[in-house]
């Protein structure tokens, strides 16, 4: 199950203006895939208001087969981070992760979502959800309009249609070395701990002076 | 039109056996004054305040916590003293220092009459042991839950409050995040626009690391 086609892209076309579709098992799979993702219904904060609005009729996430919100993490692919993660909330958030089944993708919604936004240093807001979890795309704004979260569904599409099924470079969630699941923090005294996973967590040096 | 709170301290006075009741003056623009309850006689002036007929302060609207820390009160005070064998009077510079406390501050409104607010507040004998304060729940149901949101973030404990447990921040957390001496986690690795007061934290972190 090669992922991109061995057939020469010409006669790939040609055959198409005679109605006859050729693609790998691997696209296949994959288009079947990134056009049925069910995200996790829950939201945190303002932002999701602007996600029930992309599910809704006006913006119509149906389009793109993300309509199907599931209230039950067993039956969800596709975790969207829409809101303010309270410090008290994120080893909830990460227990919900990790009880999603593979394959799993997570989007990060709006400034809180990604760093902790205009509450980042409140002493109950976690600075990220990406210090215990993987994110897979990062939506910036206060909240982001309905059309950004439809941008982060198509790049999370790419991103799905990309992935390789076998061999090595393979999609992550068929990494049998990854971790299956990531450590939920516990509540310390002062903060949670750890406070970032550290083998998910790298923050870039910022050299300033 | 509500009566001046002078009335209303002078009534309260006289309707309460030994209440002690402290009109607090505002100098910022809205000049809101308040009157300070002292702690043994609080819930008795409440309740006179809730069932007044001229006053009806029926819904407590807001709780707020307060912290004043200890401070030094400089004064100058003219002393007798010999100078070149003649006495004279010297202004000497003196200082003061003050004990610090908490507060909780009670906004009454009267839905009956339409009228409000009255401002009330609470005063603990300081900031470190002695934090106890009485609890109005048992007069105010509204004051429950920011009774509890107090007790969370500053530390006051409420005596007869009816569940008093953290509301915001978890059970196992010890601090106290709005008092004006809590010193929060040190996770200022990333920064990506740091400024002012973070900058400076985010350099202190930076430190700690070398």
């Amino acid at each position: 199950m090669e992922a991109t086609s061995q057939i020469d892209e010409g006669l790939k076309n040609e055959l198409k203006t005679q109605g006859i579709f050729v693609i790998s098992m691997g696209e296949l799979y994959n288009w079947g895939r990134r056009n049925s993702l069910w995200p996790l219904q829950f939201g945190l904060a303002c932002c999701a208001i602007e996600m029930i609005a992309a599910a809704a009729s006006r913006y119509d996430l149906a389009r793109f087969g993300g309509e199907v919100f599931r209230p039950s993490p067993r039956q969800a692919d596709l975790m969207i981070v829409a809101g303010t993660v309270t410090k008290k909330m994120a080893p909830q958030v990460v227990r919900l992760y990790n009880q999603m089944p593979d394959p799993k993708y997570v989007i990060a919604m709006g400034a809180c979502a990604i760093s902790g936004g205009p509450f980042k240093q409140g002493y109950n807001v976690l600075k990220g959800i990406d210090r215990y979890i993987p994110v897979d795309v990062h939506i910036p704004g206060c909240p982001p309009k309905p059309e950004a979260l439809l941008h982060a569904f198509m790049e999370l599409q790419k991103k799905i249609d990309g992935q390789k099924l076998s061999g090595p470079g393979r999609a992550e969630h068929l990494d049998p070395a990854r971790p299956g699941e990531f450590p939920v923090p516990a509540f310390g005294a002062h903060d949670l701990e750890p406070p970032a996973n550290p083998e998910l967590f790298r923050p870039p040096v910022m050299e300033r002076k | 039109m509500m009566e001046t709170l002078e009335e209303i301290k002078a009534r309260t006075e006289a309707a309460v056996q030994g209440a002690r009741i402290t009109l607090i003056a505002n100098t910022s623009p809205s000049g809101q004054r308040s009157l300070l309850i002292d702690n043994e006689h609080a819930v008795a002036v409440a309740e006179f305040l809730r069932d007044d007929p001229q006053l009806r302060l029926d819904y407590c609207s807001n709780v707020t916590g307060v912290d004043w820390l200890d401070r030094v009160v400089k004064t100058k005070v003219k002393v007798k003293k010999m100078v070149n064998e003649v006495e004279k009077e010297v202004e000497e510079p003196r200082e003061e220092s003050l004990p610090g406390y908490l507060e909780a501050v009670y906004h009454l409104y009267s839905i009956a009459h339409k009228h409000g607010p009255v401002i009330i507040r609470l005063r603990t004998a300081d900031r470190a042991g002695n934090v106890h304060l009485p609890s109005l729940t048992s007069v105010y149901r509204s004051a429950e839950f920011q009774e509890r949101e107090i007790f969370d973030l500053y530390g006051i404990h409420f005596d007869g409050h009816p569940d008093l447990r953290r509301i915001l921040m978890w059970d196992e957390f010890v601090d106290f995040p709005m008092r004006k001496d809590y010193r929060e986690p040190d996770d200022y690795e990333y920064e990506p626009t740091p400024h002012d007061e973070v900058s400076e934290k985010a350099r202190e972190h930076r430190a700690s690391l070398q």
